[in-house]
């Protein structure tokens, strides 16, 4: 155990947690707990909001309400989530680690950190998802991943909208248990078409002048995802790491952009 | 908490881990192995769905169920068995959390198929076996019992 507590505090309500939350610095919220087990710090209060039916998956006519205490597994088993957008968030979720970890950890937990190797976030930026935090209300998911620095509020759930679109997901990995090299989503609704594309090994981001092209294009055909998929190794930023250069995931990012662009149009490749 | 159908009771720091508060009290199946939840080593189940203790806090585990192979040492040995036949195990260091897993999947699957398996096998790793004969002792095992 890296992190260290002095106390430990299980919530009565989230007005109960939040007041928790603002009295120390350091104190922390609880998701799964697997991250914060590995961080170096010291707690002054660890937060659990275990208990306040954070874990459920709500549907209403539009919308789709994950609890942030929901876990991957619940996610890996909902018959709901799998009817949206081809099941890319289901798909990638059943990817992550094992059974074992995916009982654990929580759909919060895995967006709060807005970590890079994410494979929550790629389909969920994709789906155009929203979190409803406790005070801030409605923030766009793509909106907090450009923010910085600790989040001060807690997250209650997070909204998908209940849309007919196609959706594709890839995540390139070198065994089953490994994090992504790169991950990849596109959805396709009557809104149009969303690229997002994780682990560069920064956090995901859309790949906003592909999409830019796509909805300026008279006609979605093999020549117009072609210039789409390049625009998106082009004008997005790969870095290197120990798991890849930076070279080999732009490479990686057109065609699997490429791929599930023409699979959501319903084309060959 | 409720190990192993006895219930016990411990005094914990806030911080502790499952795996360690176990280990303290003579449960010494439950291995410690990367300490950072990839290896499977420190399975157990709680409420009978497999979890890592190296990262679950204990105070998360007031009220429940929870299970190591010492509950199920019976199944163990015949799952043991199987292994052996099987040739799929060297060492054994990885067996008590896989041995959780297979129960798992026997509780939660009326007829495992070869794809359950291996499902419930991600996330324990394996440094002797190469998988294949640990599928092979796994379905043998669950064709004998199931």
């Amino acid at each position: 155990m890296l992190v260290k507590f002095t106390n430990y505090h299980r919530a009565q309500s989230l007005e109960d947690a939040h007041k928790t939350l603002q009295k120390d610095k350091s104190n922390t919220i609880v998701g799964g707990g697997l991250w914060l087990k590995l961080s170096r710090r010291e707690v002054d209060t660890a937060v659990d909001l275990a208990g306040l039916d954070l874990d459920l998956i709500e549907t209403t006519d539009k919308t789709i309400r994950i609890g942030a205490m929901t876990t991957l597994t619940q996610i890996e088993e909902s018959d709901t989530l799998r009817q949206i957008a081809s099941g890319i968030l289901v798909e990638a979720v059943s990817e992550i680690m094992g059974r074992q970890l995916r009982n654990v950890a929580t759909l919060g937990g895995s967006i709060i950190g807005r970590y890079g190797f994410s494979d929550c976030i790629t389909p969920l930026l994709a789906l155009d998802a929203r979190l409803d935090f406790h005070e801030r209300g409605i923030v766009s998911l793509q909106d907090f991943l450009t923010e910085k620095g600790k989040v001060d509020d807690i997250l209650k759930a997070v909204v998908i909208d209940k849309t007919k679109a196609k959706g594709y997901f890839k995540k390139v990995k070198k065994t089953a248990h490994d994090f992504p090299i790169l991950n990849v989503a596109v959805v396709k609704s009557e809104d149009g078409t969303r690229i997002a594309i994780g682990s560069r090994p920064a956090v995901a981001t859309l790949a906003q002048a592909a999409m830019d092209h796509l909805a300026a294009a008279t006609t979605i055909d093999k020549k117009t995802i072609t210039q789409a998929a390049r625009i998106a190794k082009e004008s997005l930023k790969y870095s290197t790491n120990h798991r890849a250069g930076a070279e080999y995931r732009a490479h990686l990012a057109e065609v699997y952009t490429r791929r599930g662009l023409m699979e959501v149009n319903g084309l060959e490749d | 908490m409720n190990i192993n159908g006895r219930k016990r009771i411990f005094d914990i720091r806030p911080d502790e881990l499952l795996a360690d508060t176990l280990r303290r009290h003579d449960y010494t199946s439950v291995r410690k192995g990367c300490d950072t939840t990839s290896c499977g080593v420190c399975t157990i189940l709680i409420d009978d769905e497999p979890v890592p203790s190296c990262a679950y806090l204990t105070v998360r585990a007031e009220g429940k169920k929870i299970t190591t192979v010492e509950g199920i040492a019976e199944e163990a040995e015949r799952l043991a068995g199987c292994f052996g036949d099987e040739g799929a195990d060297q060492c054994g260091f990885c067996n008590p959390g896989i041995a959780l897993s297979v129960h798992a999947l026997k509780l939660s699957a009326k007829a495992p198929t070869e794809e359950n398996i291996r499902h419930y096998l991600v996330g324990h790793l394996c440094r002797c076996s190469g998988y294949q004969s640990q599928v092979k002792a796994i379905r043998r095992y669950l064709g004998d019992t199931t």
